[in-house]
């Protein structure tokens, strides 16, 4: 069961470009997925203040989500983001930034997914996603 | 207060050209390869070219949806620079982004953000993104974002 989780798991980061071109990385304990992106010169938004792009965080967390998704469900096809809406709290610095989604619901059609990211503590997250994504083998067109 | 400024500001756009190519030097622009396509009052444009290892769905050669986030979020960043160009760095707040259409695999995809309020400290956008329409979006993408005054003249920031 969780080996099979593992197995959709790593596919997913070795088939997918961009996430290399994050360099994001993923942990799992049984169902719980953490996501990490280490830091890198390269993710910077803005030389002088050495802050992670708001883009990167984003697009970290929106991977997060279909990370989670592609862990949960076993599918051909990867999920498609329909909406997203990101608040950002804090700076991301130069530390290794981590992620977590919660799959608030997961219908025929649509999930919800909430993910939270932080980076020295869990209780002072940097930014929060939530969004809808369409589940594969649904859509019409 | 002194009432003096009620004159609709000139656009400065030697000065928010000047801001722009600074905000282009950002490391993750100069990483994914965007490139600056021009600005007007209170509007900003940028480009994402294709590339294959910005690919977020290998089955489809799709762009991944993070690529347009960022191309989004630093579009909006360029429309405040438009709209302010003697402003400091600006942050994003939030930005909801709905996803209308896959990029379309192999194609180029622009941004265009537009700086519809400016508050004191706060700037509010609208942005979309697309290969040739703009009536034929990709992504569209609603924002508010912080921002500190021109960094030369005093005060907090």
């Amino acid at each position: 069961m969780s080996e099979a989780r593992a197995e959709r798991l790593a596919a997913l980061l070795d088939a997918i470009p961009y996430i290399r071109f994050l360099g994001m990385r993923a942990e799992l304990a049984g169902d719980e997925m953490t996501a990490i992106l280490p830091f890198a010169e390269r993710l910077v938004g803005n030389a002088s203040v050495p802050a992670l792009h708001g883009g990167v965080v984003g697009a970290f967390m929106e991977m997060t989500a279909l990370a989670q998704l592609a862990i949960a469900e076993p599918s051909m096809r990867q999920p498609k983001a329909i909406d997203v809406t990101i608040e950002y709290l804090r700076p991301a610095k130069r530390f290794t930034t981590f992620a977590r989604a919660d799959v608030r619901k997961s219908g025929r059609r649509v999930a919800n997914v909430h993910v939270e990211a932080w980076q020295e503590e869990r209780s002072a997250p940097v930014a929060f996603l939530r969004g809808h994504f369409l589940l594969s083998g649904t859509s019409g067109g | 207060m002194a009432a003096m400024t009620t004159t609709a500001p000139v656009f400065d756009e030697a000065k928010a050209l000047e801001a722009v190519a600074m905000m282009m030097q950002a490391p993750q622009i100069a990483a994914l390869g965007f490139q600056f396509l021009g600005v007007e009052p209170s509007v900003g444009r940028m480009k994402a070219p294709y590339r294959d290892d910005l690919v977020g769905d290998p089955a489809t050669g799709v762009i991944a949806g993070g690529v347009v986030t960022t191309l989004l979020d630093h579009t909006c960043a360029l429309a405040i620079k438009a709209a302010a160009p003697g402003s400091g760095p600006s942050a994003t707040l939030d930005l909801r982004i709905d996803y209308m259409r896959p990029a379309r695999p192999y194609r180029d995809i622009i941004a265009r953000a537009h700086c519809y309020h400016l508050a004191h400290t706060v700037a509010f956008l609208r942005a979309t993104a697309y290969e040739d329409d703009p009536a034929d979006p990709v992504a569209t993408a609603q924002g508010v974002f912080v921002f500190s005054g021109p960094p030369a003249t005093g005060g907090g920031a």
